[in-house]
């Protein structure tokens, strides 16, 4: 909703006639480029791919297999419905002892065990979502800030600030040396604050990244548990894509840090986690906080209230994970399909020279376009986003929605999707990526026809052998995609 | 440097207030017909607990639900994925269609303007961000359910203004009572920004009249504010007069060419009390401002509803033979408890407000303060709590302007255990009355005139004694 007519900003508040909600982003402009043509295999095979939705569709088969064997986890089943009034009257914001019990005992299995964590310090939250707009207003006053590395997911522009009136100051990270999270850049960061004259109570991280798909190492964690430890600001620790890490090097939580560090101050720690990703259960809303702090852990747990989960799912959630086989079972095999799709997609993108940051977790790859750019500006970016989403037909994210400091970056998810769609889609940026490299090409012999005229090319020999290699590589996914101009 | 917000360190969450401290009691000493039965019976939880069999009933046949399938098909996955804050339009589609029907289909619902979140604890507060700034007020009638303490004005900042509702005409809300909550505001500096009524009323029970209704609308008009208009509790009207909700009464005035007031016209709903479901944390907002139901919309991200609880009821209310046979019998159940209460009462010579609704009595036990104060009250409710054994909900902590009410659940608790509960107070209200002897005889004498006044507040009902079936 752009416009708002002036009657009604002066019967609500501004709140409610604002842009705080942050939706006039160009992170859901794709979104709704994709309502408007979705692709569909065989109804609509011509559509946009949504690319755009960082969502785990890879093991559903595994759960409804569970829940197909474990009928008491419904409470609408015969064999569950003995607990529905119990459950249907259970609105403590405590939340169920069974459901904390095994999201405790979860969060530790996908940390290896090499953690424990304690069920009274788990509350509830209407998702992530709900879980980062609480710790907010736990930990921050109007006008107060958190300090986020850059690229971060947008939502947190809305979770964060729009109801809570906390500012995000970017902590600048570069490409330079793969988005890591310097020291230097958080002092950096602080002092611009403290210039500004904005008090800063405290530093998020997402670890996994999103939208970078690294995780942070021990040496970067401990850094920053040494920095927020200087300046006694909070650090709250999105740890939502913990179990998507697939490959080497393993994930280290804060928490663990936490084992080993005990100079560390315990009531500035604060984990934000939630099923959405790791489980693929956006749907079932259910959001958690971990705090090390008692006095936030009670005042977030009376700010559930407006934000419980359904006890009818931390019902079947508690059923689910206390099934220790199946959660390791399940864990294993999430990781191992996600790599799968991880190598297919770098390989595909390999072929034809895209570059992309080298990440070992998340749903989703951070493409560098850069040299797709007609300038390094973020208005090349959106030029070249709109031509992706348009013609391409894939809604991919740009960079300058995650407040990347550099233009030409790009997210993509893959795991939002099934094996075939992911080819397909694989195949048009292969395909846009050879069509784009050919302009190129013919722009820099045009270049030199002008300017040597004795040399020239065949554009059709080019043709035959961009055609040529990808039908003899071994790891084309689809001898013919549809929108492969025909050239003979 | 404080470590935390301000909103985290004050208390106006509100759990504070003497409403949870009774609860807490109770959770030290709870009553159990076996394994306690001197412990505390909790009579301070407005739940619905009536109707379950109703409920489970359905579901054992209703096998497709049961697995997550629609026609044989596993919605799971779909269930699982499910995020969008416009919400199941199937669900939205069957919960406006409830909604009229539990006004009697006198009015209509349009499905897109209903905004779903979790409870409507949320939808509260969600109106409050929407319609008002921090340090802008909302004015309440008193008295009021306490946890609007927390949910109107915790996180948003946003002030509440009492409306004084006086029990000298069964506490219904006034021109003149308005209009002095209004200029109390303006003196306090305070912008008024509408106005929130619970109609059914909690802690009252009763359900408002045409001539308040009026009074509200000519009000807005006139103030130019917005209504809320919480009608939570609107299918547990059990008896005459019949609700009349604001739809209708706005209706009625013929004010739809003030389109502006239409526009300011918003209702809050919820699953928790007419279905008792509390713990599936189903709330709405309905409004006919756009501007609102785009705003509450995205804000409901913050608490939407699981997809799991909004696939299994929208089934359930799809089917509307069942709702029709839910919404009647759950009724005729409320309404058989609550003159078991008040017949109770009644033998112990204690008087409630007249209702027909809700799920709990407004109860007058004036005559038994040691004076007419709030200090007095809360004496009186210490003892109830520690010496009767029951957890009963002050009236101080709904902001009653005058002392002696207390709010007394009847659905949340076995048929059985309504009997103990009570039987203590009988035995309370004797003991009260023969324990201090000569200093008691003025008591008395004005015991026996609220007796005769009585008459004024109860209905003439039967016995509690009758055998029907056991129901719960």
């Amino acid at each position: 909703m752009g416009f708002v007519d002036r009657s009604q900003e002066n019967l609500l508040s501004k709140m409610a006639t604002g842009n705080g909600h942050g939706e006039n982003s160009p992170y859901f402009d794709g979104w709704k480029a994709y309502e408007n043509d979705p692709f569909h295999a065989s109804e609509n095979p011509r559509g946009v791919i949504h690319m755009g939705l960082a969502e785990n569709q890879l093991c559903f088969d595994l759960i409804q297999d569970w829940i197909k064997k474990n009928p008491k986890a419904s409470i609408c089943t015969p064999d569950g419905v003995d607990a529905f009034r119990d459950i249907a009257i259970f609105q403590d914001y405590h939340g169920l002892p069974e459901f904390r019990n095994a999201v405790a005992k979860f969060m530790a299995k996908v940390r290896g065990n090499r953690v424990r964590f304690d069920p009274d310090r788990i509350v509830m939250s209407g998702g992530a979502t709900g879980a980062h707009e609480t710790m907010a207003f736990c930990l921050a006053n109007p006008g107060e800030a958190f300090l986020v590395p850059t690229p971060y997911y947008p939502g947190f522009d809305r979770d964060l600030r729009w109801r809570t009136g906390v500012q995000l100051l970017p902590v600048v990270c570069e490409s330079s040396n793969n988005f890591k999270v310097t020291r230097k850049a958080l002092e950096a960061a602080y002092e611009r604050a403290q210039e500004a004259n904005i008090r800063v109570k405290g530093l998020l991280i997402t670890n996994p990244s999103n939208p970078l798909g690294t995780i942070l190492d021990r040496e970067t964690l401990r850094s920053i548990v040494s920095f927020i430890n200087e300046k006694n600001i909070h650090l709250v620790c999105d740890e939502i894509y913990a179990a998507t890490v697939f490959s080497e090097p393993g994930f280290v939580s804060i928490s663990e840090i936490m084992e080993e560090e005990i100079t560390c101050n315990r009531d500035l720690i604060h984990i934000v986690y939630s099923l959405s990703k790791d489980m693929g259960f956006p749907g079932f809303r259910v959001g958690i906080i971990y705090s090390y702090n008692d006095a936030v852990v009670n005042c977030s747990r009376k700010m559930s209230s407006f934000g419980l989960v359904s006890s009818q799912t931390q019902h079947l959630i508690a059923s689910m994970l206390s099934d220790d086989e199946f959660v390791d079972r399940f864990i294993a095999e999430s990781a191992k399909r996600l790599g799968i799709r991880h190598e297919v997609f770098t390989q595909g993108l390999d072929q034809v020279g895209i570059g992309y940051l080298k990440s070992n977790a998340g749903l989703f790859l951070w493409m560098d376009l850069h040299h797709l750019l007609k300038e390094k500006t973020f208005e090349a970016e959106m030029k070249l986003w709109r031509v992706i989403i348009n013609e391409v037909k894939l809604n991919v994210s740009p960079g300058s929605s995650f407040h990347c400091s550099e233009p030409g970056w790009f997210r993509v998810c893959f795991a939002n999707m099934d094996d075939s769609t992911m080819e397909l889609a694989l195949t048009r940026i292969i395909t846009f990526a050879r069509q784009s490299e050919e302009l190129r090409i013919q722009r820099k012999r045009q270049c030199w026809a002008s300017n040597r005229p004795r040399l020239s090319f065949s554009k059709r020999r080019m043709d035959d052998i961009m055609t040529t290699q990808s039908l003899l590589s071994p790891h084309s996914p689809i001898p013919q995609s549809p929108l492969v101009r025909a050239r003979t | 440097m404080k470590m935390l917000s301000r909103k985290a360190s004050c208390d106006s969450h509100g759990q504070d207030s003497s409403y949870f401290l009774g609860w807490q009691e109770y959770e030290k000493n709870p009553y159990h017909e076996v394994q306690n039965p001197n412990g505390i019976i909790q009579m301070g939880l407005a739940e619905n607990q009536l109707s379950f069999d109703l409920l489970e009933s359905w579901l054992a046949s209703n096998s497709d639900v049961l697995g997550l399938k629609r026609n044989g098909r596993s919605v799971f996955r779909e269930l699982a994925l499910f995020q969008d804050y416009h919400g199941f339009p199937a669900f939205k589609n069957e919960l406006v269609e409830f909604m009229a029907k539990l006004r009697g289909y006198k009015v209509a619902f349009d499905p897109n303007k209903l905004v779903l979140m979790a409870g409507s604890t949320s939808a509260n507060e969600i109106l409050m961000f929407c319609l008002a700034e921090p340090g802008e007020a909302f004015l309440l009638p008193t008295p009021y359910y306490p946890g609007f303490d927390r949910d109107l004005k915790w996180r948003t900042g946003v002030e509440i203004v009492p409306i004084h509702c006086s029990s000298s005409n069964d506490f219904r809300i006034t021109a003149s009572a308005l209009e002095e909550a209004y200029q109390r505001a303006q003196k306090l500096n305070l912008i008024v920004k509408g106005v929130l009524v619970t109609n059914p009323s909690n802690p009252l029970g009763s359900t408002m009249n045409r001539d308040e209704l009026n009074h509200l609308i000519d009000f807005a008009i006139k103030k130019e504010v917005h209504i809320i208009s919480d009608e939570i509790y609107s299918g547990t009207v059990f008896d005459s007069p019949s609700f009349i909700s604001i739809t209708e009464a706005v209706m009625e005035k013929h004010v739809d060419h003030e389109t502006d007031l239409l526009d300011r016209i918003h209702i809050v709903y919820s699953l928790s009390k007419d279905l008792g479901l509390p713990g599936f944390r189903v709330g709405m907002i309905y409004s006919n401002n756009e501007t609102v139901v785009a705003a509450a919309t995205k804000m409901s991200s913050f608490g939407l509803v699981s997809s799991q609880t909004q696939f299994l009821l929208s089934n359930m209310l799809s089917d509307k033979k069942f709702t029709s046979k839910y919404i009647k019998e759950n009724q005729r159940r409320l309404k058989k408890r609550k003159d078991m209460l008040v017949s109770g009462l009644r033998s112990a010579g204690i008087g409630c407000a007249k209702s027909n609704a809700g799920l709990f009595c407004w109860v007058d036990m004036r005559y038994l303060l040691r004076s007419d104060t709030f200090e007095a009250e809360k004496e009186l409710w210490k003892r109830i709590i520690f010496e009767v054994g029951l957890n009963i909900s002050p009236g101080s902590s709904c902001h009653c302007s005058e002392p002696g009410w207390f709010r007394v659940c009847f659905a949340n608790m076995s048929q059985e255990t309504l009997k103990v509960a009570i039987r203590r107070i009988e035995a309370f209200a004797e003991s009260s009355s023969t324990a201090s002897g000569k200093e008691n005889l003025s008591h008395q004498r004005s015991v026996r005139s609220s007796r005769r006044s009585l008459s004024k507040w109860v209905f003439p009902i039967s016995s509690y004694d009758d055998h029907e079936p056991a129901d719960r």
